[in-house]
């Protein structure tokens, strides 16, 4: 496909927009979070595509290479509007418990570190809490709140489903980052979803 | 015979179970604890539940016909220039 990108085939620029624009856009959307600016984050980074395809050298896949470039320009942006944390450092921050500590016996406890009581199951919820929009909702709004690190991360594996390897070398993240980054941010993801369905402090 | 894993533990090794990356010995000592602790149960449920239902969150499909319009014209601009 990039051969006859090079040859300034306009079809393989289609089928390419059509493969991944919709994708560039959501992946900008996490980074920079005002539709407006996201859209001239993918217009600038096709741009860029455009520039940079007579030297792409196939040494990532097209899908990684494309990413990055998206990637780079909505750092710049955000970084340039101060209006998401940068990210440079997608580095993970201090230690925070899944679960807090208080929920567990302490050291001197009946049973230390085992549940003081057991999480309620989500399948004895309120049949209203069944509703799906309204989960979403609230899964939204908890990724919104998310570090943007741990957001992006679990935007992509979980919202769009990449597999680990994929975000790995688009984020330029280590394996063990990665899993602690989408770690951090199931947990919290969980927690609203606890206090959602069954009103519970874990 | 390794010690055993604690609740608070296990809620940490999650992910990492999940993703298949725990060494043999602590896949063995979290799935121990998995069969007795119906607490951890529960929370290891929960933690697929919440993959499950975030993956379903919804998503733009596809660009908006002005957008793919605009990227076109960049194309054609570009594709000229290049000539």
């Amino acid at each position: 496909m990039l051969v006859a990108l090079c040859a300034r085939e306009e079809r393989a620029f289609v089928a390419l927009v059509d493969a991944y624009g919709a994708g560039m856009r959501r992946f900008a959307l996490t980074f920079v979070r005002t539709p407006a600016v996201a859209d001239e984050v993918v217009q600038e980074a096709w741009l860029a595509v455009l520039s940079g395809v007579d030297r792409f050298e196939g040494r990532s896949s097209v899908k990684t290479w494309l990413f990055r470039i998206v990637s780079n320009i909505a750092k710049t942006r955000a970084v340039r509007e101060a209006r998401t944390v940068p990210f440079s450092a997608l580095e993970t921050d201090h230690e925070e418990p899944a679960v807090p500590a208080d929920r567990f016996f302490g050291p001197d406890g009946k049973y230390p570190g085992g549940w003081i009581e057991f999480p309620q199951s989500w399948s004895e919820r309120p049949e209203v809490k069944l509703e799906a929009a309204e989960t979403r909702a609230v899964i939204a709004s908890a990724i919104e709140t998310l570090p943007p690190a741990q957001r992006l991360v679990i935007s992509l594996r979980d919202v769009e489903g990449w597999p680990a390897g994929e975000v790995c070398n688009v984020l330029d993240v280590s394996e063990t980052n990665q899993r602690v980054l989408l770690h951090r941010a199931r947990s919290k993801v969980r927690a609203a979803l606890q206090r959602y369905f069954v009103g519970e402090g874990s | 015979m390794s010690v055993e894993l604690t609740c608070q533990e296990l809620v940490e090794l999650v992910t990492a179970y999940l993703e298949e990356g725990l060494s043999a010995r602590d896949r063995d000592r979290f799935e121990r604890h998995l069969s007795y602790c119906p607490g951890c149960v529960t929370y290891v449920e929960q933690i697929r539940e919440t993959v499950r239902l975030t993956g379903e969150q919804a998503r733009e499909e596809t660009l908006a016909p002005e957008a793919r319009t605009e990227l076109l014209a960049a194309f054609r601009t570009w594709k000229h220039a290049a000539l």
